[in-house]
């Protein structure tokens, strides 16, 4: 009898580990995707119906909520700030010595004519706080096999209550992903790609986003460089710096 | 005849002066009533034309379908070419470059820090060049309240109420925060120079006027124009003339696929103007028409009082043996003369107020404070080519017809009962 259990224990274990549950794969997914503290420098790459143009920037980020942007380029956004903290945000524009102030729906507007919106740029949210999944089944994305992943919103105060994502079964890592409002309407589709392993995770170097909502052909969201779990120090994230 | 009929008009006030006075009136209403409808509709169309739609306008096809959203993300670029192109053109129109756009005014305080801030309409118009046509299409110099137009770059017109809401004065500084033409979030110091009152509601709420080239450097939108506004040499709109231009820009610029090709619309095309207009036209035409017939029937029956008020002298007259055709030819003459008589003086004092309120205007701005569409809260009377006759509707052909409708009585006395009728 003993013979025959731990086989079979070993068999669920198995069976367990090839069926995570969805609460599993989120998980994992935010161990790849997030951090406690991240600094990175990318670029945008704006597709509008007319031109392309690029923008490049660098960020600061700790937890979920605290974010600084600095752009590097092109020469008119070039010495813009951005600091988030919690639901506020401060710009500053160099060219009028401003430090101006947005909140509530603001954050959800485009950031510099792109695709994203402020809140998809400088937050690092964990999925896991904020949604429950369920598995939907799998689909073969790129030659990659996925788990399709419904969340809905825990809380009312996320910019999505319910994405679907593709999540790569081997290196969980959302290669899709689609993002409703809360009647249900489609709002913005990503695509993540350019797949790298860096400092132990995989993490996309490549993200579209295509606001359906928008004319263009969406933006291109590049990572150039990106450190995660480093320290950030706190006059970085405060008022102050904005102006330095 | 006429001279001896006139002559007992003038001399037996008795018999004239109440039918006169009373086709006077008619007449003078009619005349105002048709001059203050035309000047409403006038006010309206001009209004409009000279704030927003232009006699036509020129946009990207983009553009004109979002028309509503003012989005300069798909605002004509390489306006120069194309202002070069239309001049050459169309050298007897007038023309304007705009730029429309939203956002906020945010006044600082002494640290910089925001202290108030408002939503804004803002018009980009040409205010520093040579060419004052922009700055008095939008009768800038009039409306000023305090301060100045603009004189240098970087300087911002306000309208006086958002001034107040927002505490600002001439002299101070305030960041335009708005969206470029590519999305971005655009922000952009000025001075205010003046505060000014347009006379309409909703422009008076919230809105700014700033040179184009300063609003091209704010939202960069350098050698665009949301819009580009052309005006026909009298400036006063015209359809048969505003066709020929569409047709001859239609050539030029052949409707095609892309999107950003220029498209050229018309005043009536705008702003549902075109059914306003109609609508208007309607129904001040239906005013006019309801007026003049009740104007008819009071004066008609103020042909028929007179014919009967004189029963007596026509029962004289066929006594002393007038022909019965005569004294109906006579009242009818009668009537046509007091017709002439009162409808040339009602239809004078009915211009004349016309002209003084076509001048000075008629303000209803207390009445109008919460007004949200573009409406003149100055109202002008239009006297217009009709103006000078349709008076004589109601004036001439009412009261001679009911002249000639009271004096078929004549022919029912008999002249054998006449004295028996007078002696009683």
């Amino acid at each position: 009898m003993k013979k025959n259990i731990i086989p079979l224990l070993m068999l669920c274990i198995s069976l367990n580990a090839q069926n995570p549950s969805a609460k599993e794969i989120i998980e994992k997914v935010d161990k790849n995707m997030s951090a406690e503290s991240r600094i990175f420098t990318s670029k945008m790459v704006i597709h509008n119906p007319r031109n392309t143009r690029t923008i490049e920037s660098k960020t600061w980020s700790i937890g979920e909520k605290k974010s600084y942007s600095e752009y590097l380029s092109p020469p008119r956004e070039q010495g813009t700030k951005m600091l988030k903290l919690e639901d506020q945000l401060w710009i500053f524009s160099p060219s009028t010595d401003r430090i101006i102030q947005i909140s509530g729906h603001m954050l959800r507007q485009s950031v510099m004519g792109s695709d994203l919106s402020y809140e998809d740029m400088m937050e690092d949210p964990h999925l896991l706080n904020h949604y429950s999944g369920k598995i939907d089944g799998e689909e073969k994305l790129d030659d990659r096999i996925c788990w399709v992943i419904s969340l809905t919103a825990n809380t009312p105060d996320v910019a999505y209550q319910t994405q679907k994502v593709w999540v790569d079964k081997d290196r969980f890592i959302p290669l899709k992903k689609e993002l409703y409002a809360k009647s249900g309407v489609l709002l913005k589709k990503m695509q993540l790609s350019d797949v790298k392993q860096i400092q132990g995770r995989w993490f996309p170097k490549r993200i579209l986003f295509k606001d359906v909502l928008k004319d263009g052909e969406g933006t291109e969201f590049l990572i150039e460089d990106i450190n995660f779990n480093v320290a950030i120090p706190d006059y970085i994230l405060s008022k102050a710096s904005l102006k330095k | 005849m006429i001279k001896f009929l006139l002559k007992g008009i003038l001399r037996d006030k008795q018999r004239s002066l109440l039918p006169i006075v009373v086709v006077t009136i008619g007449v003078m209403l009619t005349v105002f009533l048709f001059c203050w409808l035309t000047g409403i509709l006038n006010d309206s169309i001009e209004m409009n034309a000279r704030f927003s739609t232009g006699h036509i306008k020129i946009m990207t096809a983009a553009y004109s379908k979002n028309i509503d959203q003012v989005p300069n993300d798909l605002a004509l670029t390489g306006v120069d070419s194309l202002m070069i192109k239309l001049k050459k053109n169309f050298p007897d129109m007038k023309w304007g470059e705009r730029i429309r756009f939203g956002g906020l005014i945010d006044a600082p305080d002494s640290r910089g820090e925001t202290r108030a801030q408002g939503p804004a309409i803002g018009f980009g118009i040409d205010l520093l060049s040579e060419d004052k046509s922009e700055t008095e299409r939008f009768n800038l110099a009039k409306s000023v309240r305090r301060g100045r137009l603009p004189a240098h770059p970087g300087e911002i017109l306000m309208s006086e109420d958002f001034s107040h809401k927002l505490k600002i004065n001439p002299g101070d500084s305030v960041t335009l925060i708005g969206s470029t033409m590519n999305g971005s979030m655009a922000m952009y110091n000025f001075t205010v120079c003046g505060t000014i009152v347009f006379g309409t509601g909703p422009m008076d709420q919230g809105s700014v006027i700033i040179d184009i080239e300063d609003v091209r450097n704010a939202l960069d939108m350098n050698n665009s124009a949301g819009e580009i506004v052309g005006y026909l040499p009298d400036n006063y709109y015209n359809e048969e003339k505003v066709s020929q231009v569409v047709a001859k820009f239609n050539r030029l610029f052949p409707p095609s696929k892309d999107e950003f090709n220029p498209v050229i619309v018309t005043l009536r095309q705008q702003n549902d103007l075109g059914n306003m207009m109609d609508q208007i036209k309607k129904v001040g035409g239906f005013a006019v028409f309801i007026f003049v017939l009740s104007m008819s029937l009071v004066l008609w029956n103020a042909g028929l009082l007179g014919g009967l008020r004189r029963y007596t002298e026509f029962g004289t007259r066929l006594a002393i043996g007038e022909d019965y055709s005569h004294i109906y030819k006579t009242m009818i003459y009668e009537s046509v003369l007091i017709g002439i008589i009162g409808s040339v003086i009602g239809a004078l004092i009915g211009l004349a107020g016309s002209f003084y309120l076509q001048k000075h205007g008629l303000d209803l701005s207390s009445m109008m404070k919460d007004a949200t569409i573009l409406m003149p809260t100055v109202f002008h009377t239009r006297i217009t080519a009709p103006a000078f006759f349709i008076g004589f509707i109601p004036g001439l052909f009412s009261t001679v017809i009911g002249t000639m409708l009271s004096g078929i009585g004549i022919y029912r006395r008999k002249t054998a009962q006449l004295f028996k009728e007078l002696e009683a």
